[in-house]
């Protein structure tokens, strides 16, 4: 897919991670044929696309939940530069995922732990760094998505969208280059939904680095630098969100965010 | 009815119960679960040897009677020159039946787990066994709990068959008092009576402990 001439491609920004012709089967079903996606530092991606279109899976292989079948992924500042087509040895999966941290769209928090303990299991358990460090940074964090008074609160007493708050704090405590968003408010009641995406804009306008899996089309739209379309394992267009939004160049493109302005 | 036959005959069937059935069943049970445990995790196994001896073994405990394991082990072993004593059988026995029951709960609790419990855990960079241990493991604990319950009610009575290979447990002092006093009758509803209350006192203990962890289980 060649970039869009109207919107040039945000180029100065330093690349965290490069992924050239991902492909994934199940079985014999093909969910991703050949897709690539550049995240740069402080640049928001947002994938859109009907369900089973792939963009979750593109997310999970990412994030090492999934192994691709095909595909180079590089991360320059990490050193790594993988091809999916042949081994790929568990250490290097492991630095891969270690870029990025992942909020699910069933936030799974961990139900036997309090809130203070699910954000920190991470940074201690793993990171091994040191606990007054750790439990100040997830204070503050826990501060800013204003659930500091609930951090020994357990995750079945909270809302769905502090839930999911919680969840984000959680990928935050690990410090990641990455955040990776899967559908984050779909599982939401709606009026839960706006809490989670202001957490989601600030973040974006902190400048972290983010590729998010969403039907909010009005959070891709306000706070995307780019959108890709994936249908079928391919990304069928992509572009800056007000292109894509106003003027899709695919027929495909232009039904879907039909539907769902107007689902009915 | 016989006043005096029960009150004498009380104190040594509540002995019975205190230096044999309860102890023999705490002791079995601890170790069963240790047993159970690997062999629920050797059950998940993608190695496929590793699973095959643990569904043997667990085939084989749910396959043959009990009484027919305490046999084996006590009658049977000593004439290829393993003699074993009738405590140590009765653990040894008790400990591998348990075991073989409490791995197949164990396996299915783990696998109730939902998986985004384990993709989480790998997202925050936990290697399989780190996952198992401080997120998988403590939360299939949790769905355990009922199950395992019955299953050490169960082994409480099943102290009883010990009484076979001469473990002094109560029901061999029941069956003692019994041959000596010629009331079978009334030493044998005396010992149903105690176990009862044994089991009554777990029942309870169950529903609490239930209770308890009933909290924050997703």
């Amino acid at each position: 897919m060649s970039p869009d001439p109207i919107t040039p491609p945000p180029s100065e920004a330093e690349t965290v991670l490069d992924v050239t012709g991902l492909a994934k089967s199940f079985g014999s079903t093909a969910v991703l044929t050949s897709v690539d996606l550049t995240l740069r530092a402080g640049r928001v991606v947002c994938l859109i696309g009907p369900s089973g279109s792939g963009k979750t899976t593109v997310l999970r292989s990412l994030n090492g939940l999934e192994r691709p079948d095909g595909g180079v992924v590089r991360a320059p500042g990490a050193g790594l530069d993988i091809d999916f087509s042949g081994p790929v040895d568990d250490a290097t999966r492991n630095r891969l995922r270690d870029l990025s941290a992942m909020v699910f769209q069933q936030h799974n928090l961990f139900p036997h732990l309090t809130v203070m303990q699910n954000v920190i299991e991470g940074p201690m358990r793993v990171q091994r760094r040191p606990r007054e460090e750790v439990i100040a940074e997830a204070r503050s964090l826990l501060e800013r998505v204003g659930l500091d008074a609930r951090r020994d609160a357990y995750p079945s007493e909270l809302s769905g969208g502090q839930q999911q708050r919680v969840g984000i704090v959680r990928a935050l405590a690990l410090r990641p280059r990455l955040l990776l968003f899967d559908e984050p408010t779909s599982a939401l009641d709606p009026e839960l939904v706006g809490d989670v995406l202001s957490v989601m804009k600030d973040l974006a306008d902190e400048g972290w680095t983010m590729a998010v899996v969403t039907h909010e089309l009005a959070f891709a739209r306000d706070v995307a630098d780019e959108v890709l379309f994936l249908d079928d394992g391919v990304v069928l267009e992509r572009g800056a969100p007000e292109r894509i939004f106003t003027a899709p160049r695919e027929e495909r493109t232009r039904r879907f965010l039909e539907r769902l302005m107007r689902p009915f | 009815m016989d006043v005096e036959l029960i009150l004498s005959s009380l104190w040594p069937l509540i002995q019975g119960a205190v230096t044999g059935t309860i102890p023999l069943a705490l002791v079995s049970f601890v170790l069963g679960l240790a047993v159970a445990l690997l062999a629920a995790l050797a059950r998940l196994s993608p190695r496929w040897w590793l699973s095959g001896i643990a569904r043997f073994y667990i085939s084989v405990i749910r396959g043959t009677p009990l009484i027919v394991q305490l046999y084996v082990v006590f009658f049977g072993l000593p004439s290829v020159g393993v003699t074993i004593p009738s405590w140590p059988s009765a653990i040894i026995v008790l400990s591998l039946n348990v075991g073989g029951y409490a791995a197949e709960i164990i396996r299915a609790a783990i696998l109730s787990i939902p998986r985004g419990q384990w993709e989480a855990a790998y997202t925050i960079g936990m290697p399989r066994w780190l996952a198992l241990r401080r997120i998988i493991l403590p939360q299939a604990a949790r769905v355990s709990v009922p199950p395992l319950s019955n299953t050490f009610i169960s082994l409480v009575k099943d102290t009883a068959l010990t009484s076979l290979i001469l473990v002094t447990e109560m029901f061999r002092k029941a069956q003692q008092i019994a041959a000596f006093s010629n009331e079978f009758l009334l030493l044998y509803i005396e010992a149903a009576v105690l176990y009862w209350v044994i089991c009554l006192v777990l029942s309870a203990g169950q529903g609490t402990l239930e209770r308890r962890l009933e909290r924050h289980v997703a």
